[in-house]
């Protein structure tokens, strides 16, 4: 394993001239690998395990809940009684309703507005991570495979700018730790590819199941950059920029990460 | 907040030692923690975690802050006779919860 | 009351181990139990009688890579039969906020002294479990992790 101090990393980045511009070297397909590769056996294991992974928690809880009748409404059940499958595995993707890019939280609750009559949840909330977590996880084994052709297309440019940009007081840009820099340490943590696809996962840093854009705001913050709010379209769009570069990698939701 | 998974055998032999694996949802919220301002996060923990099998105790366990959060718990009991085990759990507050699974014991 | 006391201290010192300023609140404040804390906590808990070595072991992974979830294994060679069994199992540590981590409570129908779960660990220490045995007997084992939290816990 590569072995490079924060202080080596950040200099040999910031060593770049601050105006050059960073190239679009997306990570070869045959060198796709989720983030679970850079863990330790240990936390595989914990991944692995059908019963202690305890991101299965909220995948019971959003079970229950998609099958749970709010007053009059349909439930989540009623309107999809064959299940999701492969579902998740497919967002984010455009509205047929808005036009407008949607991640699997978004739909979750266009579907609670739309057809429910309720009001939606709100993001990182217990419903919302259970409800997305069990949907995710019916997705698990499959590949990601979004659409970013036709009117997702300027989503895709969106979320492909903001990785590739710099910022924060760092001034790190994405782009230069996940695909330039992955597989080095990072101060004890090695840095993966930046994938989305175990998310939402349970971070043991989190003691608790997160979403992909929680997981966005940590690296932002980590940066000294100002994170964007929860549900921000950018976000949304970088969500749909980060399925498209992992295109072919498996969806493994929950997945467990540091 | 009282969602648990249990592992449970459905069916053992009469002597046969079985594993049991239980694993709550529960912050744990140490007390030691801070938020964004600096406010000290309270304590927020369970505390006792008890298992009787058809009434008997037969496992029980106190909780410190230091039980990590989402608490899992791997112990055994023998398999004494067809039945129900109860599993209860109670936090610092008094609140408590419990849910039951069966075993056919031949 | 002894945290207070201690907290100024480790703080710094924490600080300044991991060199940097790229801390977040969230993590644990790092006050620190000591090994004297750890012998008071096992004085509380069982006066001063005799702690002999062996019989228990203690099993963790060599490196745990977040403090927050470290998966922690005790046993004891102990028959569990009516008349010989181990009533407790306590898990001690001699650098977390509070040196007590967790009791186990066993009966002749445990069937065996074979108990998991996962910890909190502030830090690379020797996790000590103790058994007290039915007949009053106590019993210790410990193992020691190398914890390595991630040190940019923001990332
Ligand atoms: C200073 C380096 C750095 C920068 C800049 C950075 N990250 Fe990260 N990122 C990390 C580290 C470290 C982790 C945690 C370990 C890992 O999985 O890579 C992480 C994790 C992730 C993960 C989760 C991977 C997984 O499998 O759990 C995603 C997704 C991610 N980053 C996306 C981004 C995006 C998008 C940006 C830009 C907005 C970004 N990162 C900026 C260092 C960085
Ligand atoms: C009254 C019927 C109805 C109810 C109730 C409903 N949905 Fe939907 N849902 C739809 C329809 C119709 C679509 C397809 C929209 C489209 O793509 O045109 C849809 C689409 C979805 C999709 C995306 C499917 C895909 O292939 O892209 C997800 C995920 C989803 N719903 C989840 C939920 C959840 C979770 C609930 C409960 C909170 C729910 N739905 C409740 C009707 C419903």
């Amino acid at each position: 394993m590569k072995h490079v101090g924060l202080g080596l990393v950040l200099i040999s980045m910031t060593a770049c001239s601050r105006t050059e511009i960073a190239p679009e070297t997306s990570i070869p397909q045959n060198e796709l690998q989720s983030g679970y590769a850079f863990l330790t056996a240990e936390t595989q294991a914990l991944q692995d395990d059908a019963f202690e992974n305890p991101g299965f928690l909220w995948v019971d809880r959003g079970e229950r809940l998609f099958q749970s009748v709010a007053s009059t409404e349909p439930s989540c059940l009623t309107c999809h009684e064959n299940g999701l499958d492969g579902v998740a595995a497919s967002f984010p993707k455009l509205d047929p309703e808005t036009g407008e890019l949607i991640n699997l939280e978004g739909r979750i609750n266009a579907c609670r507005t739309r057809h429910q009559g309720l009001p939606p949840l709100a993001y990182e909330s217990e419903d919302l991570l259970s409800l997305t977590a069990y949907i995710a996880h019916q997705s698990n084994g499959d590949p990601i495979s979004v659409d970013v052709s036709g009117d997702a297309a300027p989503y895709y440019e969106l979320g492909l700018d903001y990785f590739i940009t710099r910022r924060g007081q760092f001034n790190l840009s994405c782009q230069q730790c996940h695909t330039e820099n992955w597989g080095k340490q990072l101060r004890g943590d090695t840095i993966s590819q930046g994938h989305g696809n175990g998310f939402p996962a349970y971070r043991l840093e989190w003691q608790s199941l997160g979403s992909l854009q929680r997981r966005l705001r940590d690296c932002d913050t980590g940066v000294r950059a100002e994170p964007l709010p929860y549900g921000d379209p950018t976000y949304v769009a970088v969500e749909l920029f980060l399925a498209a570069r992992a295109q072919g990698l498996e969806a493994e939701s929950p997945a467990v990460r540091r | 907040m009282a969602a648990i998974r249990l592992a449970v055998p459905d069916t053992a032999q009469r002597g046969e030692v079985i594993e049991i694996k239980a694993l709550i949802q529960h912050p744990m919220e140490s007390g030691f923690r801070r938020g964004s301002r600096g406010e000290v996060i309270p304590r927020n923990i369970i505390t006792r975690f008890e298992c009787r099998y058809n009434g008997a105790l037969v496992f029980a366990s106190d909780f410190q802050p230091a039980i990590a959060a989402n608490p899992i718990l791997t112990f055994h009991t023998v398999a004494t006779e067809t039945g129900e085990l109860e599993f209860k759990w109670t936090d610092q507050n008094g609140e408590a919860w419990s849910e039951i699974a069966t075993i056919t014991v031949t | 009351m002894m945290m207070a006391k201690t907290f100024q201290l480790d703080r710094r010192r924490f600080l300044a181990g991991s060199g940097s300023a790229v801390l977040i609140t969230s993590l644990p404040q790092m006050s620190h139990a000591s090994e004297a804390d750890l012998l008071r906590a096992r004085t509380e808990l069982f006066g001063d009688r005799t702690i002999q070595e062996g019989r228990v072991t203690v099993t963790l992974p060599p490196i745990a890579e977040n403090g927050h979830s470290v998966p922690l294994t005790v046993a004891v060679d102990s028959p569990m039969t009516e008349t010989d069994y181990v009533r407790q199992i306590v898990i001690l540590s001699p650098r977390n906020p509070l040196p007590l981590i967790g009791q186990f409570h066993l009966t002749p129908r445990s069937g065996k002294a074979l108990v998991s779960t996962r910890i909190r660990m502030s830090g690379t220490q020797a996790i000590q479990a103790i058994a007290e045995m039915n007949d009053g007997s106590l019993y210790s084992g410990s193992m020691e992790t190398v914890v390595t939290l991630a040190a940019c816990v923001v990332l």
